[in-house]
This record gives structure tokens, sequence and C-alpha cells, in this order.
């Protein structure tokens, strides 16, 4: 009876002791929270913001740090879960007294996390959730990417007027948000500008066959194929489309954004073309010299989710290096009042919504490589 | 019609993978009455081999028919093998144990294969190796067939034919009809049960891994949860074509891909998972012994 | 069990917790997530522990409380506002109907569901049953993620109603009710049929409606679970309902020992908290898992605790045979 109570109590004692190890006491150098899919099927997302996250506040501590105090992370892994997201912010709030917040990559976890951020009135910065509803939890949460309905718009402007494109047809990943936003919005904004959508069609991620989706397209002869899905799925639906003898183009958003699109494509997607945040090869200094040491100290080129947690990071910093005190309130102020920040991405500002207001560019593929095609602007 | 024909070409294509692993699932619960939950991701170990394979030959694999019928055979062994250490390790012991006990344990070992192969070879996609270059070999009437998607029924029907030889033509194949039967009653007749489980075992794992590898092939990517859903959507062909028949196997695995493939083609698209699953249920409620099963009283 | 006594304690000690603690903090959420935890697993015991049927969905059940739940008070709200004069009502009073609403919408609408997945478990066993249940889970999934009208795959906000009061009252009594199910004639039926239906049926047992009963009650609790989480986050995803969701909670149940509630309930809490303390591994823990089921059906398929259960009258009546010790 007494082992068995005392056993009880002890367990209920080291639980609790587990959980409040630890707690919630503000340290004097500034503590950036980092929450992001480390492991799971969603990992290399994360691991790769994490690495421009990295990257950005070793430079920002090698050139000072924030006013002399060296920049922190903590990092938590939220799986890629909803769930695990908002626990992995109560936890970097409560227990590590973090300042701000960087994170999520995935809209949904960015969705289920930004109420906590709110609440709790700690800034939160997401580097790629693109889901126009993530920042309208509050006046704390902000994002450096633009929006779903902005890339639908690009592609859709860029089919009608670039390529002269009369009809479309769509082939959406209807499992994923971020697919979904944007087949939603070149759907509308493509009839808009002349255009017809002839055939709207879905698969789901994890999909390796797509034979029928294919045919399906392939009877209704459209001038281009919007595949606004992830980089795998897209490299598989290029080489069954021209197995199928569709020659058209295609076209996407930044999920087919990977060094190894073109390897797994093989020659399929040659001509294709889609929209990215930024181009790798751009001319500006601050790009390149970003691309160099990224590339000198990972291996191997960034990606856009690179670029952009490392702008999250600097848009970050700035606003501390301003902000009077290292209160997450007066942090909040600082980085609303971003203003033509010289960002890998493009010059950012962020709007009274809170998104980042910034151009997108074109890319396409051609022997091998990727080549900037054109800018597009956001729409006034 | 064009159009319809090509979906049925596609139908097939995809069908053939599913009765190549739907064999297997038969075989085993044919003979131990055991869903084997692992099995789908054997088909996923099967695919690994074959791509580290492929690697390790490099060139020696790529473009010739041997090369790629060399890089089968290894990922057939291979999925043989591990089917062969999860009957030994795991479902053996079990033998006498609860229904409820084995299905958990097979589950357990699903999980565990799906999360072990995760760790060891991470959660990204790779990219499978062209084995056979694609190539277009029948164009007609805007109809078009490549020479993977010829190869993969072809072999799916050998192997079926081949399957069946063994069955009904082999000592082997006796004692394995003897113990589904009975297998009381075999053992006593003097078959060596365990063996013969466990060269059924080897047997349908071989298969998943020949489907390892002609899939991959027309669709060159490979992960570690692979396995989940063709494993499921071959188990319900299994049970379309009634549990325990080789020839119910084919045909049910046929069935569901062309049905899926219609599906997309002229229903809706984002229905595709779902009509398997609502073909299942309809068939569990309907006719639980499958189109061509043999009523057998502990299912209904 | 639990006499007027210790359910007056009940709820003075859950009332206390409502107003002193801050629901959202991180201990407080994570002890809360066990709740729901111990809701499921709880639950499914029901139907694989205590009446030897094989469920693989019980995601599914949960997503189906959980979104009409939800959709009751996303879409509703104003309405019982307008129509109930909620709007006059102090703002815990308003919540708390609203809460409740959508706990009784959810338990319902799983209970349908549970009455239609248990109705093929008339006719299959074991791991055919086990299949069904797998395909109406991810039937479920699908399904939502084709209703746009609640945010599809994009998820589905709503205003979160954070009340530790309501989320412990429910888990108390879904606990309470698992026990004293145990040994009332209906569990004694259920185990009756798990232990041999055809002697069941010999005796007089209704083994159709039993079984039916037995996931009609599983289905609800799971429901009650749901809707309460849709509160507790405010944010559902169809995908956070998927097979791996279903099969944590069984987990939970083997683990535990089929059967046994006192079991559910500790591996729920056990395997809810302890993932926390060690999130670093997040890479292994479901490699750790899945090889702790099959090590588990291997040396001991009863689970930890079998099918015993813990009480205190028991506990006091050992301590004074025995003086002690861990069985």
């Amino acid at each position: 009876m007494h082992i068995r109570r005392h056993g009880a109590a002890l367990l209920c004692a080291a639980i609790a002791a587990g959980l409040l190890a630890g707690c919630a006491k503000r340290s004097s150098e500034p503590l950036v929270g980092v929450f992001m899919p480390l492991t799971g099927p969603t990992a290399d997302f994360g691991l790769t913001t994490r690495d421009g996250i990295q990257l950005a506040v070793d430079e920002i501590n090698a050139a000072g740090g924030i006013n002399g105090k060296p920049m922190k992370l903590v990092i938590e892994d939220d799986r890629g879960i909803p769930a695990e997201a908002r626990t992995a912010v109560t936890k970097l709030v409560d227990q590590s007294g973090v300042v701000a917040l960087l994170g999520d990559v995935a809209s949904s976890n960015s969705l289920a996390a930004a109420p906590v951020a709110q609440m709790r009135k700690i800034p939160m910065i997401s580097p790629s959730s693109t889901n126009p509803e993530v920042t309208r939890a509050g006046d704390n949460i902000f994002r450096v990417c633009f929006i779903d309905p902005f890339q639908g718009y690009v592609m859709a402007r860029f089919a009608a007027e670039h390529l002269n494109a009369k009809t479309a047809a769509v082939l959406w990943d209807n499992g994923s948000d971020y697919s979904t936003g944007l087949a939603e919005v070149f759907k509308e904004e493509f009839p808009k500008m002349g255009g017809k959508i002839v055939c709207d069609v879905v698969f789901r991620a994890g999909d390796i066959d797509f034979s029928s989706q294919l045919t399906k397209i392939r009877a209704t002869n459209p001038d281009v194929i919007y595949v606004p899905g992830y980089y795998t799925e897209v490299a598989l639906i290029g080489r069954k489309a021209r197995e199928l003898g569709i020659t058209v183009p295609m076209m996407g958003g930044d999920g087919w954004t990977s060094a190894s699109l073109i390897e797994r494509a093989g020659n399929s997607l040659e001509g294709c073309y889609h929209s990215d945040h930024y181009s790798a090869d751009s001319d500006e200094p601050h790009v390149r010299k970003f691309v160099q040491s990224f590339t000198k100290r990972y291996g191997h080129a960034p990606n856009s989710l690179a670029a952009l947690g490392y702008d999250a990071a600097w848009i970050l910093a700035e606003a501390m290096r301003r902000s009077e005190d290292l209160e997450p309130a007066s942090i909040r102020k600082q980085i609303a009042q971003t203003k033509d920040y010289p960002a890998v991405t493009g010059k950012i500002t962020i709007n009274p919504e809170r998104n980042a207001e910034k151009s997108a560019v074109v890319l396409q593929i051609r022997g091998k490589a990727v080549h900037y095609v054109t800018t597009i602007e956001p729409r006034k | 019609m064009q159009e319809f024909l090509q979906q049925l070409v596609n139908g097939i294509v995809w069908g053939s993978a599913y009765a190549l692993i739907a064999l297997g699932y038969t075989m085993v619960y044919g003979i131990l009455r055991l869903i084997n939950f692992a099995h789908g991701d054997v088909y996923m170990a099967g695919a690994y081999v074959a791509f580290f394979t492929a690697g390790a030959l490099g060139g020696l694999a790529m473009g010739s028919p041997a090369g790629a019928l060399v890089v089968m055979l290894i990922a057939m062994s291979g999925s043989g093998l591990l089917g062969y250490g999860i009957e030994r390790i795991v479902y053996r012991p079990l033998r006498a144990a609860p229904r409820l006990t084995l299905l958990i344990a097979a589950i357990g070992v699903s999980l565990f294969l799906e999360y072990s192969a995760q760790l060891a070879f991470g959660s990204e996609p790779r990219l499978f190796p062209q084995l056979v270059p694609a190539r277009t070999v029948v164009s007609a009437c805007g109809v078009v067939i490549s020479n993977q998607q010829a190869i993969i029924v072809a072999v799916s029907l050998a192997l079926g034919l081949g399957l069946q030889f063994i069955i009904h033509h082999t000592s082997m194949g006796r004692a394995m009809r003897a113990v589904s039967f009975d297998r009381e009653a075999a053992s006593l007749m003097g078959v060596n049960v365990d063996r013969v489980i466990s060269f059924t075992f080897v047997l349908g794992s071989a298969l998943a891994g020949a489907a390892a590898v002609l899939v991959p092939m027309n669709n060159p990517q490979i992960l570690p949860f692979m396995g989940v859903q063709p494993g499921l959507k071959a188990f319900v062909a299994a049970v379309l074509g009634g549990i325990g028949n080789v020839w119910g196997a084919i045909a049910g695995g046929l069935l569901m891909g062309i049905a899926e493939i219609m599906v997309v083609g002229y229903l809706a698209s984002s229905y595709r998972d779902g009509i398997v699953f609502a073909i299942l249920i309809v068939v569990l409620i309907v006719k639980p012994t499958g189109l061509f099963g043999s009523p057998v009283t502990d299912r209904a | 069990m639990l006499r007027g006594g210790k359910a007056l304690l009940v709820l003075g000690l859950l009332l206390l917790l409502q107003l002193t603690v801050d629901p959202n903090h991180y201990v407080s959420r994570v002890l809360l997530l066990s709740c729901f935890s111990v809701m499921l697993a709880v639950s499914l015991n029901i139907i694989n522990g205590y009446a030897g049927q094989f469920s693989i969905g019980h995601a599914g059940f949960y997503a189906v409380g959980a979104y009409t739940g939800a959709s009751l008070s996303h879409f509703g709200r104003e309405w019982m506002e307008a129509s109930l004069g909620l709007a006059s009502f102090p703002a815990w009073l308003a919540d708390s109907a609203v809460l409740l609403a959508a706990v009784v919408a959810g338990s319902v609408a799983a209970a349908v569901a549970g009455f239609i997945v248990g109705l093929p478990s008339l006719r299959l066993r074991g791991d055919y049953l086990a299949i069904a249940t797998l395909g109406f889970g991810e039937l479920i999934r699908v399904i939502f993620i084709n209703i746009d009208r609640v945010g599809g795959a994009r998820g589905f906000s709503i205003a979160p109603i954070n009340s530790i009061f309501w989320i412990g009252l429910f888990t108390v009594g879904i606990v309470w009710l698992s026990r004293n199910l145990l040994n009332s004639r209906q569990g004694r039926a259920l185990q009756a049929l798990r232990d041999d239906e055809t002697a069941a049926s010999v005796l007089g047992i209704n083994i159709t409606s039993y079984k039916v009963m037995a996931f009609v009650l599983s289905a609800a609790m799971a429901g009650c679970a749901g809707a309460l989480y849709a509160h507790f986050d405010g944010y559902l995803q169809p995908d956070s309902f998927n097979f791996i969701r279903s099969i944590e909670i069984i987990i939970m149940v083997v683990l535990g020992g089929l059967g046994s509630t006192t079991g559910a309930v500790i591996a729920a809490v056990v395997l809810t908290v302890l993932p926390e303390t060690l999130r670093e591994f997040a890479d292994y823990r479901m490699v750790i898992y899945s090889a702790l089921l099959v090590i588990c059906m291997l040396v001991r398929p009863q689970g930890l605790l079998g099918t015993s259960e813990f009480s205190w009258a028991s506990l006091r009546s050992r301590g004074k045979e025995t003086g002690g010790g861990l069985a």
C-alpha cells in the first residue's frame, strides 16, 4: 500500500517536475524561439529553413549581435503536426521565455500556433507560410513571404500575357492547403484575364500515378497546365505527361523549388515555368554573398525556403536592434515598421496586414538549369 | 473513345501492380488466416533494395534488360528474406495465440519497418534509377503504351502463371494447399508445416519485391511510406477477388486499378482513395467471400 | 464507485483549477492533452478491450465529433445567441452553453457513425472488421478534405473555448462511466461475447445489439472528446485524424492492457507526457512504440496491466492483507 501510494505520488511529482523544469525566467540574452518540422514527412522543409536561420544568426552575432548581446535560438521540433506546433510554441513562451518566434514553414502549423503567440503577445514571423489566414490571427503575427493569392495571380497573369494562353488545365493537390490556395486563385484570376479553365483535376500528396489525370487533361487539349504542387510530384507528373504525348508547357509555384527537380524530372520539364521568391542567379551583391556563404557552409545552393528563413531572422534582428528595450511589445512595433528592407528575396515592406509586400519572379527551366524570366510586381 | 481506351490501359497497368501485391496477401491469408499488415512494407523494402542494388551496379544495371532482371531478382530475394525473417521472428511464436494478438503484432511490424526506413533512408522521396528507358511501343488511335507499361503487365502475368504452376503442379504447392485446408491434418500426414509456411512467406514477399521494381520503373519515386496505400489497396483487391484465391487476387487487383483510374477520369478525382474503401465496405457487407472466393465460415 | 461526496470533491477541485490555473500555460496544455488521450484510450478500450472487437479507425469518430462540434459552434453560435438570448448571459455561461451544445452534437454525430460502422461487425470478425474500420477512418478523412465549408485541407479555425473544468469533468465522467460499465450487466455481456461468442449467445445474450452498443458508446465518447478538442485548440485539420492517430490510441490501449480502464488511463498519460520531455528523440518515438507493440505481443500479450483494475477499495484491503506491493 505504501509503495503503491508513494509510487503514484512520485510519478505525479516526476511528471510535474519534468514539465516545470527550467520554467520561465527571461534570460539577459535575447532568446528567439524557432519551431518547425525537423522530423517526420515534412522535415526537409524545416531543416532547410533552419539552416537559413542559423546562417543569419551567426552573421548577426559576428556583427555584434543585438546591440552587443548575442542573439540566441531555442529550436523546437513540431513534427509538422498542427497540435504539436501549438504545444511547441506554448513551451517556447512559457518554459524558455523567448521574446520572439520564427516559424512555421507550413501554413497549417502556423495557423495552429499563431493564436498562442497572439494571446501571449510574443511577435512571430513566419518565413514561408503563404496562407492569407495566418497573419489574421492578430497584430503580433507577421510573415516575410508573399501570400498564396499572389502566386496564383502571378502565374495567371504570366500565362495570359507572356504565353498568350487561352485555355488552361489545373492539376492540384486537394489535400494540401498550399496547393489548394494557389489553384483556387489561379482558377479565379485566369478567366478574368480572358482565359478559360478547361480541365480541373486533383491528386494527393504521395501519389505516384498520374496517368489518369493527365489522360483526362490530354483530351481537353489546353494551352498550358498549371501544377501548383511540390517538386517530387511535379517531376513524376512531368515525366508522365511527356510519355502520354502532352507537349504544352507546365507552370507551377514555389513548391517546384528544389535542387533535385530537374534530375527527378529528366528532360520532361524543359521550357516550363514557375513562380518563386527569388532567383539564386541574381546579380545583386547581397544575394550573391548569401548564396556564396550558404553554399560554402552547407555544400549546396540555398533554395527559397533557406532564403526566406535567412530573411526572417535578419528582419527580426534589425527590429530587435531598433527596439528601445528587448521586450516583445517594442520588438513587435519595430517589425511592423520594416520598410524597404533589402532582403535576399526582394525588397520587403511589412504592410498594415503584416504581410510582406514584395514582387515575385518567374523562372524557366532551360538546359538543366533554372533561369530568370521576369518579375511581377504586387497588384495595387 | 480514345480517352476511354487510354484510361483502360492506364487502369490495367496500375492494377497489375496491385495484383502482384495482392497475391502475397492472399497466399498468407490462405495459410495462416492472418492479414499480414507488414506486406506493404515488404514491398517498400524491396524497392529500397532495388534502389541500392542499381546504385551499386551503376551503369551495368541501366538500359540493358539483363541488368534490370538482375536488379529485380536481387530485390525479390531481399523481400523474400525479409518476409522469411518476419514470419520466423514474430509470427511463428504467435501461431497459437489469439488472432487479435497476431493482428496487433502485424501492425507493430508494419509500423516498425516504416519508421525504421524513415530513420535509415530519410523521409525525402528518392529518385528511382531508370532501369529501362521509356520508349513508346504502341501509338495507335491516340492510345499510347510505353515499353515500361508493357513490361509491367507481361511480367505480372508471367509471375501469376508461375505461381499458379507452383501451387498446382509441385509437391510444395500440394503441401501448401494441404496446410491451407487443414493445418493439423497436414502435419499429421507428414507435411512439414513450418517449412511450408516459411516458403509461402518467401514466395509472397518475393512477388511484392517484383512489384517493387516494376512500379518505380514506371513511376520513379520511392519513400519509406510508399507501401501503406498500395498495401491497403492490394488487400482490398485480395478481398474483392476472394481471399485465398490466386486468380481472384489478380482479377481483384486489375478491377481495383481500373476502378481507381476511372473514378479519376470520369467521376471525382478527389475520391480516388475513397472509392477503394467504399468498394471494400460494400464487398464486406454484401459478399464477404469476394467475387471468386469459396465460403469460409470463420470470415462471416 | 463515485458517490455523492466524491463527486462533489471532483467538482470542487475542477472548479478551483478552473479559477486559479491558466489553461493555456504549457504545463496545463500538456496535462489537458493527456485528458484527450485518456478519453480516446478509455473509449477505444470499450470496443477493443471489453467487447473483444478490433477497431483501427478510432480517429475517424474523433474527427466526426470534432468537426460536428466545431461546425455547430462556428455556424450556430450567432443563432444560439439570438434565439436563446445567450448574448445577455455572462461570457463564461454563454461559452459553456455553446461548448455543451457542441459536445452533445459531436457525441450524437459520432454515435451515428459508430452505429453505421458497428453494423458490419454483425457479419465480420477480427481482422476483417479491423480493415473495415480502417477503411471508415480513411473515408472520413477524405470526406472532410472535400468539404469546403469546413476549410478542406486548409483546416477549420473556430473561436476557442478552453476550459479546464469541462475537459476535466468529461474526462472523469468518461473514465467513471467506463469503469462502471465493466461491472454492469451490459459490461459483463460484452466480456462474455469477447470470451466466447457462441457461449454468450447460448446464454441468451443478444450479440448483435451488444456489439453495436459497444461501437455506439465508444464512438459517442470519442466524439465528445473531439468536440472538446475542437474548442481547445480552435483549429482542425483533416490530416490530424489520420491512420497514425488511430494507431497511437491503439498503442495506449494495448500497452495498458486490453480491457483495463486503469491501464488505458496510465498508458494514455505516460505516452502523452513522456514524448514532451523527450522531444529531441521524436525520430525514434514511433520506432520505439512499434517495437514495444511487437515485443509486448510476444512477451505479454495481455498488456502491462492485463484486465486488472485499480480501485481504492481493493487497495485498502490488499494493504491490510499483504502490507503493500506492486501487484
